[in-house]
């Protein structure tokens, strides 16, 4: 039988907010985390900009010991563990245990270790010196650190598994954690993602032409999704988590249940039909949302907020397209939709976990975050939807169904149905 | 360096591999690495690095087998330091 899913903790480490109260306070009050980054000048790239968490190094020794701390160099993995205990810590529960913890397991995404912390090993090598590396070196490379650390410090002895799905990793992440406890492989499940843009990934992107980079000496409007002069992302970084667990499960703990996950789907466009290494194939995103729907077992129609992919590349007037028509709904019927990336920019795998813990807060709270930056709205997307639908100012508002989605690399979807939660 | 002396030298280069400091404050050439000092087995490889950095020596493969307790960490340390000289 279906189990019933909930979530009951969250943790977020954001370019505009470390921790819930701070998040939920920058993106009530459209609080850009985006600044201009001196280095990126130095190395002549064509964006400055980007969203960095203000994260303190030395804070990690609250989470793990100090044995562990030392020789800890991935960012992306301290990320990781900060939200993932922070989630763990919110939905009430100690992170010691002498033995494991079976009924829990983790999904946690990630794209890429850490490559500014691997630079060193490649030096190293290259120098005939890899008998220097140590023992810290593998753990941190293999794309399963963050998870491992994670599961690690918390002896989570379920399912533990590591996802990566470009930009759609961390809403895919959620999904698979989900799965697990409706299926009844697990009572409760560490979600989310972690992704840290080191200078080497973040000039990749550079040269693909991807990124934003006419607002170099106005960094908090560099984020545009949506707007005429969306001309391309800003990379952020960060990681987001949540504790899902299986109703029944939850109520007898007595845990505080933030919201409900309906249902939600993964999929690919096959990089058929218009679909590339790079571009959505538009019947595949529609397909996703649509399953998603099916499976939560909702209407378009029952839909109140979008939370949407939205980077501020010329992709955003086919994704709002591409909604309307999984939805059956346009104009001054579309839902309300907005892009936290307007605020913290795309943080690639750490998206997905970062906007839904977004979207829980605004359930749980009651409002919609505004779309910051959108000045200029594309005429395109204002044939296809009415502004109105598209705030600039937080919305004090109820919100029981939020539609989140997530679209990557590889032509790879992620969408997932969030409810306010009725017993 | 007296065999002291370089016990108590390492002891910092230990300190960042064991929660145990208490333990550590009070070790003697008996005390095991892993069982009293409850160091992780994947991190003695980096006590050696360490070591090897610390006394500008080199430690083969053979002599870090040896070095399971303190006792004999400061015999393999004597040694390489002997040898140099």
């Amino acid at each position: 039988m279906k189990k019933r899913v909930v979530v009951t903790g969250m943790g977020v480490v954001a370019p505009n907010g470390i921790g819930i109260p701070a998040f939920l306070n920058a993106i009530q009050n459209g609080i850009s985390g985006i600044r201009f980054i001196p280095h990126y000048r130095e190395l002549n790239f064509s964006c400055q900009v980007a969203g960095m968490p203000a994260f303190e190094w030395e804070s990690l020794k609250n989470y793990i010991s100090e044995v562990t701390f030392h020789g800890l160099k991935g960012t992306n993995i301290g990320y990781g563990l900060a939200a993932a205990l922070d989630a763990w810590a919110d939905s009430g529960m100690p992170y010691d245990t002498d033995q494991p913890r079976w009924e829990t397991g983790c999904v946690f995404g990630n794209s890429i270790a850490d490559t500014e912390a691997m630079k060193n090993v490649i030096a190293k090598v290259d120098n005939k010196e890899a008998r220097k590396l140590g023992s810290r070196v593998v753990e941190q490379a293999m794309n399963s650190g963050v998870t491992s650390y994670i599961s690690g410090r918390l002896g989570l002895g379920n399912k533990v598994i590591t996802n990566s799905a470009a930009c759609a990793t961390g809403t895919q992440a959620i999904l698979m954690g989900y799965e697990a406890i409706k299926d009844g492989y697990a009572q409760r499940m560490l979600v989310g993602s972690a992704e840290h843009v080191d200078t080497y990934v973040y000039g990749s992107f550079d040269s693909m032409r991807v990124l934003s980079r006419k607002f170099n000496d106005e960094p908090e409007k560099a984020s545009r999704p949506l707007s005429s002069t969306a001309g391309g992302f800003v990379p952020g970084s960060g990681a987001g988590a949540l504790i899902l667990e299986e109703l029944d499960f939850a109520l007898e703990r007595g845990a505080r249940v933030y919201a409900e996950i309906l249902g939600g789907n993964t999929n690919s466009g096959g990089q058929r039909q218009g679909g590339t290494m790079t571009a959505a194939n538009s019947a595949g995103v529609i397909r996703c949302v649509t399953e998603s729907m099916n499976m939560a077992g909702i209407t378009g129609d029952e839909i109140d907020l979008i939370s949407g992919h939205l980077t501020a590349t010329n992709a955003d007037k086919q994704e709002i397209q591409n909604w309307c028509q999984a939805l059956g709904r346009k104009g001054g019927d579309f839902p309300l939709t907005n892009s936290l990336k307007s605020m913290i920019g795309h943080a690639l795998s750490a998206a997905g976990s970062i906007e839904t813990v977004a979207s829980i807060l605004q359930i749980e709270h009651g409002f919609v975050h505004p779309n910051i930056n959108l000045d200029d709205p594309n005429p395109e997307i204002l044939n296809l939807v009415s502004l109105d639908k598209l705030p600039v100012e937080m919305l004090k508002k109820e919100v029981n169904i939020v539609a989140k989605a997530n679209f990557g690399f590889g032509d790879v979807n992620s969408c997932l149905i969030l409810s306010k939660y009725n017993n | 360096m007296t065999r002291t002396e370089i016990l108590n030298e390492l002891k910092k280069v230990i300190s960042p591999y064991t929660v145990n400091k208490d333990q550590l404050a009070n070790i003697d050439e008996q005390t095991d690495l892993i069982k009293d000092l409850k160091i992780n087995s994947a991190n003695l490889v980096d006590i050696i690095i360490d070591a090897e950095a610390k006394y500008d020596i080199e430690i083969d493969y053979d002599s870090a087998d040896k070095m399971v307790n303190v006792g004999t960490c400061i015999d393999v340390i004597s040694e390489k330091m002997n040898e140099k000289a």
